[in-house]
């Protein structure tokens, strides 16, 4: 019996099949245009041709319904707070958070103040965290990065979808 | 027209409700009692000679030494190119003063912005509302006596400690 490698013509290949929707999820992550502050003109930078994560498939989206990513870019006063729950909520699952920044990951420079939420982890949760003040568009490459790696580990058909997050604060 | 020229105008006008004139500062200002600063203002804008067309600014200071709370009007005039400040002077338990809203239209907004910081209420103003903070915040922010509550709307407002809390 010849063994299965040479059997198939050389257009085919054998994977798994979650690898393959790992493989097609992380190559197209569409992030949620969510710019609050002065990280949201890294977050232009990135998308720029320079640091160009178009190249593995992250583009913007202007709506949380068609977006798998949310990019908290800026300081998050209380007031948006509650609009970037109402976001997350609209988001369709499975549904990643970069907290960008330091503003976004603790308050930041402005946690001393009475409208500055401290922390967008108190609201939704977070994946991955991106530090700097502004980071760099090389740094959230790399958080998206980290993203992807996070995707290629997930395992769909022996467990179910990630559960529903228990809502903060609820 | 010099700062002093235009207060000794007003003082001959509303003799006994302005007071205190600094001229030897960066904004020149004098005081005004609280039941007349519409007057005074629609004086100067009206007058010829002050024609004071803009309401610049109008912001609040909070003054517990004294126990006031400061509410402050920078005047401006681009045809005579000069400027004033107002101050007015409120009680800090019952900060209540009349809206400038009638003289200048600009004054809507401003006003809604020391009402939501430091809570003086403007008397007859249209939509006395919060401008800037939520419609539930608790407090005013700006003011000195201010604590913050402990969770706004299911968020808690409480943080890790800092640096130099962790180094000790």
């Amino acid at each position: 019996m010849q063994p299965l490698i040479n059997s198939l013509p050389e257009t085919v290949f054998t994977t798994k099949v979650d690898d393959l929707l790992n493989w097609g999820r992380a190559s197209s992550q569409w992030y949620m245009l969510f710019g609050l502050a002065c990280c949201a003109i890294e977050l232009m930078q990135t998308g720029g041709p320079r640091a160009d994560v178009d190249r593995f498939g992250c583009v913007p989206r202007a709506t949380p319904r068609q977006s798998d990513l949310m990019i908290v870019a800026g300081t998050l006063t209380y007031k948006m707070a509650k609009r970037t729950k109402l976001l997350y909520d609209q988001m369709p699952d499975p549904k990643y958070v970069i907290s960008m920044g330091s503003c976004a990951n603790c308050g930041g420079l402005f946690q001393l103040a009475y409208s500055v939420c401290k922390g967008v982890d108190k609201i939704i949760p977070v994946d991955v965290y991106v530090p700097g003040c502004p980071p760099r568009p090389e740094a959230l490459t790399e958080g998206l990065m980290r993203i992807q790696d996070k995707m290629m580990r997930e395992r769909w058909l022996v467990k179910p979808a990630r559960a529903a997050e228990a809502p903060v604060g609820a | 027209m010099e700062a002093k020229e235009i207060y000794a105008r007003t003082e001959r006008k509303f003799s006994g409700k302005v007071s205190g004139f600094q001229g030897d500062v960066v904004d020149p200002n004098f005081r005004v009692e609280a039941q007349a600063i519409v007057e005074v203002c629609c004086y100067l804008r009206d007058d010829p000679e002050s024609n004071f067309e803009v309401l610049s600014d109008l912001t609040g200071l909070d003054l517990p030494k004294e126990n006031n709370l400061q509410v402050v009007y920078h005047l401006y005039s681009y045809s005579k190119r000069h400027q004033i400040v107002l101050k007015v002077d409120l009680p800090r338990d019952n900060p209540h003063v009349s809206t400038m809203e009638g003289v200048w239209k600009v004054a809507n907004w401003l006003e809604r912005e020391v009402f939501d910081l430091f809570g003086v209420v403007f008397e007859g103003h249209s939509d006395l509302r919060r401008i800037l903070l939520p419609e539930d915040w608790v407090g005013y922010p700006l003011r000195k006596d201010y604590v913050e509550q402990e969770e706004y709307d299911g968020i808690s407002t409480q943080r890790a400690p800092l640096v130099e809390k962790l180094l000790r």
